[in-house]
């Protein structure tokens, strides 16, 4: 982004997922040089894109532990957030759903579990009631739990929210850069290694997800191992969005929340996760079984589901491990090395309340913390043509004709959006980076129409030869050759 | 927004749009309105630079854009009017239609007549669920169509293609003469979806192994594809233990399904059948809305271009004459329903109150092949109206029998299609 020369920092953020664009964010309030690192050709690019976008209420985690306080801290934190962020977020509350005696007690311990751990406004409502406002809910519903400070977010939006406005309040973000060891000095953290260079920096924040325990190791820090559990999902077209008008979860079992119902906040209907044991970190493959064992969760709650309505599939891996609890220290046998381990669920949720407690044991590790008079907590993003106005939409395309030409016809994206993308704070430079920030390729034909298109725009935009266009980095290239090229 | 009126808008610039624009114009419509998205006419025939179109309407063998240029120019010669670049987003009450383009900005359209002519859209892998990975390099037919045809770029140099439907073979073939390797090709079914003419042309004359029976079942590969894992199936389309095999490859190609694009038609409040996922309509191409009506693969799909030219030509008729009002109220509609071994049937209705002095086409498809004579019946109850034999009958190929005005006026009750064998008798199916 700017100041591109520096090699030496304040503090360095490793892994640009949301809990360490947060993490930047908070940073760049402060009179602070902060660095922001990913080996991935856009931010977001691990669990972030791949979860279910759930902002939990808080009642599930096990009191007193840190997931219980920074979940119900993070949520109430979210409406200023993404309104700050210009995020998509809709606190619509979430249920439980009980289908047995058995189940329903256990109702009444989550609810006793979420008064202890600070969560107002549950309660447990009956089948009538869950009834008249899920009328597709499963016949043998005893009642569900519900929890109204819970919701459904943008959860790539929030991730390349807060990366965008840490980057416009002064934190270098540098891309495609691995880092392959930490600098130590006399045991002190003294920066970091990187496939592009050394970084210099006392103090260091490990937000690195499903990577954490390799760069904890490199510190000496061996006793968090990730374990990572996949979770495999279906996305439903909008149309099916008639059939489910809720957040709905079964009863939970020790290992997990369960298998969802849920609408997510674009207007599709998502089904899922399982949890089971992923064989290593690059193992994102749905397979059949786990597929099948999700939709047949599925069907338990809400039997009308319509398998034709299925556009997606996709799996998400949890960065699990240790005690089961979030992990955040500062480890006294590496000054100046903050570390993040075991942020699965609810650490989207957690988000923003992890961020400042990063902040805190920083502060207390002594950085000192003057605040920036000119610190703009405020983000636009891309406008999106398709939630806006006609009024608005007329006045967007007098402004800027490339707004009236519709590139990805299933969610109505336009040729502006997409140009806006390419250009903005942190720009669009793959597919996938475009479809998080516009929506294009996320409807029913998936990209099907539209990806010659994006195709011929990202060329003209970037300036490159569309040979080089990728789906999500260097390694997926979407083009062999021209066509009628002479062999050599 | 100044409101635009004409007499008949046709959603859709492709071989329906175009042919339902002229037969309007024909039947004395004064202003006739396309609205394309694209830059240029045509839908989707510009990419289909391969022959093959044109012999039955034309009595010429044309290349897709030859046909469709045929279109073009008669479209320009009746002066229908176009907006190309534009793309409509809703359908209204009363038949209002919004579109947006960069050129016009939101434009609000008042047509007196509507005939969607939106075609159809490709099956994604998502639709699917094939298991696996998500790497580059899984498109289907259709978009890498687009890509080596239109924008001159090779999408992957050795390909697995999933689906015989006509536009996996007629991809098998292009791809192997601009010099990719094609591995394999695999079909679900124990035959194949498209028709017979590509199998011999661009599948054997390639050389290019067939699989029936045979499905991926793993998408390996994490950044691009590096191979599938291909499986037999059984009768039940489940895998059959043991038949798994790697296929290197860097591309998998998918032809496995074209499905009408109705949001729309939903969006306007037609009812859809829910076997085809079209609008329901009578042989006038009418819809369950008054003034609107459906032509071409956007109805249900076809096989052969010249076919939906026809029933796009009446589409134009039934609308412009909508728009004049030159109809006669009609009290009397019956269904027409699919019988023994018939999937769908377009129309779902037959209007007899009207047109009876039109022979009214019926459009069908069978459940699964026969490769042997049968008959194809149309009965009114007990009263056979058509009675058809044909040599064989293939889902892959549409068949279309015709009830002339005579026949139309004996109809009494609703009509059911259905196959029996030459003697008259119910087939083994």
């Amino acid at each position: 982004m700017h100041d591109d020369a520096r090699t030496s920092y304040d503090v360095i953020v490793i892994g640009a997922g949301v809990v360490g664009s947060l993490i930047a964010r908070e940073l760049s309030r402060y009179e602070l040089d902060v660095l922001l690192l990913d080996k991935a050709s856009d931010v977001g690019e691990g669990t972030t894109k791949a979860n279910t976008a759930i902002v939990h209420a808080g009642y599930d985690a096990i009191p007193g532990t840190l997931k219980a306080k920074l979940n119900v801290a993070g949520n109430a934190m979210f409406g200023d957030l993404c309104r700050d962020l210009d995020v998509e977020f809709d606190r619509c509350g979430t249920y439980v759903v009980a289908q047995s005696e058995a189940d329903l007690a256990h109702l009444h311990e989550l609810m006793e579990r979420g008064f202890a751990n600070g969560v107002t406004d549950l309660k447990i409502i009956d089948t009538d009631a869950m009834r008249l406002r899920e009328p597709g809910i499963a016949p043998d519903t005893r009642g569900a739990l519900f929890a109204p400070t819970g919701g459904i977010v943008d959860p790539f939006g929030l991730c390349i929210g807060a990366a965008e406005n840490a980057v416009m309040n002064g934190v270098v973000l540098k891309l495609e850069t691995t880092v392959t060891d930490l600098v130590l000095d006399h045991g002190r953290i003294g920066g970091v290694v990187t496939d592009r260079g050394i970084y210099r920096s006392h103090r260091v924040v490990i937000a690195a997800g499903l990577w954490a325990d390799a760069l904890m190791r490199h510190a000496g820090i061996d006793h968090f191992v990730v374990h990572p559990r996949k979770g495999e999902y279906f996305v439903l077209d909008r149309m099916a969005a008639a059939g489910v008008h809720h957040v709905l979860f079964p009863c939970p079992t020790t290992v997990s929340k369960g298998i969802l119902v849920t609408r997510t906040i674009h207007g599709n209907v998502m089904l899922g996760p399982n949890a089971t044991s992923a064989d290593e970190l690059h193992d994102l493959a749905t397979t059949s079984a786990g597929l099948s064992e999700v939709m047949a969760g599925a069907l338990k709650l809400v039997p009308s589901l319509d398998r034709r309505q299925v556009i997606h599939t996709f799996a998400g891996l949890r960065a699990s491990g240790g005690s089961g609890d979030f992990l955040i220290e500062a480890p006294r046998q590496a000054p100046g090395l903050v570390a993040l381990a075991g942020i699965d669920s609810p650490g989207l949720s957690a988000s923003p309340a992890i961020a400042q407690h990063v902040i805190a044991l920083l502060a207390e590790g002594g950085l000192v913390l003057r605040t920036r008079a000119d610190f703009d907590p405020q983000r636009k993003a891309i406008p999106r043509f398709a939630h806006l106005s006609r009024d608005e939409q007329q006045a967007l395309i007098a402004q800027d004709a490339r707004y009236g030409r519709v590139i990805c016809r299933c969610e109505t994206v336009t040729e502006g959006e997409i140009v806006a993308a390419c250009h903005s704070v942190i720009p669009a430079r793959t597919y996938d980076a475009l479809k998080r920030r516009t929506r294009v390729g996320s409807g029913r034909c998936q990209g099907g129409f539209d990806l010659p298109l994006v195709i011929e725009i990202m060329a003209r935009e970037l300036g490159v030869s569309p040979l080089a266009l990728t789906k999500r980095g260097p390694e997926s290239p979407w083009l062999r050759r021209p066509t009628k090229a002479v062999a050599s | 927004m100044k409101p635009i009126h004409c007499d008949v808008l046709v959603i859709g610039g492709g071989p329906a749009g175009l042919a339902a624009a002229v037969a309007a114009k024909e039947q004395g419509a004064a202003s006739v309105l396309v609205i394309e998205r694209n830059q240029t006419l045509g839908g989707i025939l510009p990419q289909c630079i391969h022959n093959g179109f044109g012999v039955g309407f034309f009595g010429d063998d044309l290349t897709g854009p030859e046909y469709a240029q045929r279109w073009i120019d008669r479209a320009a010669q009746a002066s229908v009017n176009v907006l190309l670049d534009t793309m409509v987003l809703e359908i209204g009450f009363d038949r209002h239609v919004l579109a947006a383009s960069g050129q016009d900005g939101l434009l609000d359209l008042r047509p007196k007549a509507l005939v969607l002519a939106m075609g159809c859209r490709e099956r994604p892998r998502g639709a699917l669920a094939i298991p696996g990975l998500r790497p580059a390099g899984v498109y289907t037919a259709g978009t890498a169509q687009r890509l080596v045809n239109i924008e001159g770029y090779m999408p992957g140099e050795r390909f697995v293609i999933l689906g015989s439907g006509d536009i996996g073979m007629i991809m098998a073939r292009r791809l192997t003469l601009e010099g990719a390797q094609v591995a394999v090709m695999a079909e679900i079914l124990p035959y194949i979806s498209g028709l017979r003419r590509n199998l011999v042309q661009c599948v054997n004359d390639f050389n290019i192994p067939l699989e029936l029976c045979t499905t991926v079942v793993d998408i390996q590969g994490s950044e691009r594809v590096e191979a599938v894992v291909l499986s037999q199936v059984d009768a039940h389309w489940q895998p059959v233990p043991g038949s798994q095999r790697r296929v290197a490859c860097d591309t998998l190609l998918l032809s496995v399904g074209l499905v009408p694009e109705n949001e729309l038609s939903r969006m306007a409040g037609v009812s859809l059948d829910p076997v085809t996922g079209g609008p329901l309509v009578n042989q006038a191409l009418a819809t369950s809305v008054p003034g609107i009506f459906a032509a071409g693969n956007v109805v249900h799909v076809y096989d052969l271009v010249d076919e939906v030219t026809r029933s796009a030509l009446q589409a134009g008729r039934s609308a412009a004459r909508y728009a004049l009002r030159r109809n006669e109220p009609s009290p009397k509609v019956v269904c027409i329903r699919p019988g023994d071994h018939v999937h769908h049937v377009v129309p779902h209705y037959l209007d007899v109150g009207a047109m009876n002095d039109e022979p009214a086409r019926i459009e069908f498809r069978v459940r699964q092949p026969f490769e042997h004579a049968l008959r194809a019946l149309v009965r009114c109850g007990d009263t056979v109206l058509v009675n058809e034999r044909l040599r064989y009958a293939r889902p892959s190929e549409m068949v279309t029998v015709e009830l002339s005005p005579d026949k139309q006026r004996a109809i009494h009750d609703d009509l059911m299609v259905e196959l029996v064998d030459p003697r008259g008798e119910k087939l083994d199916g």
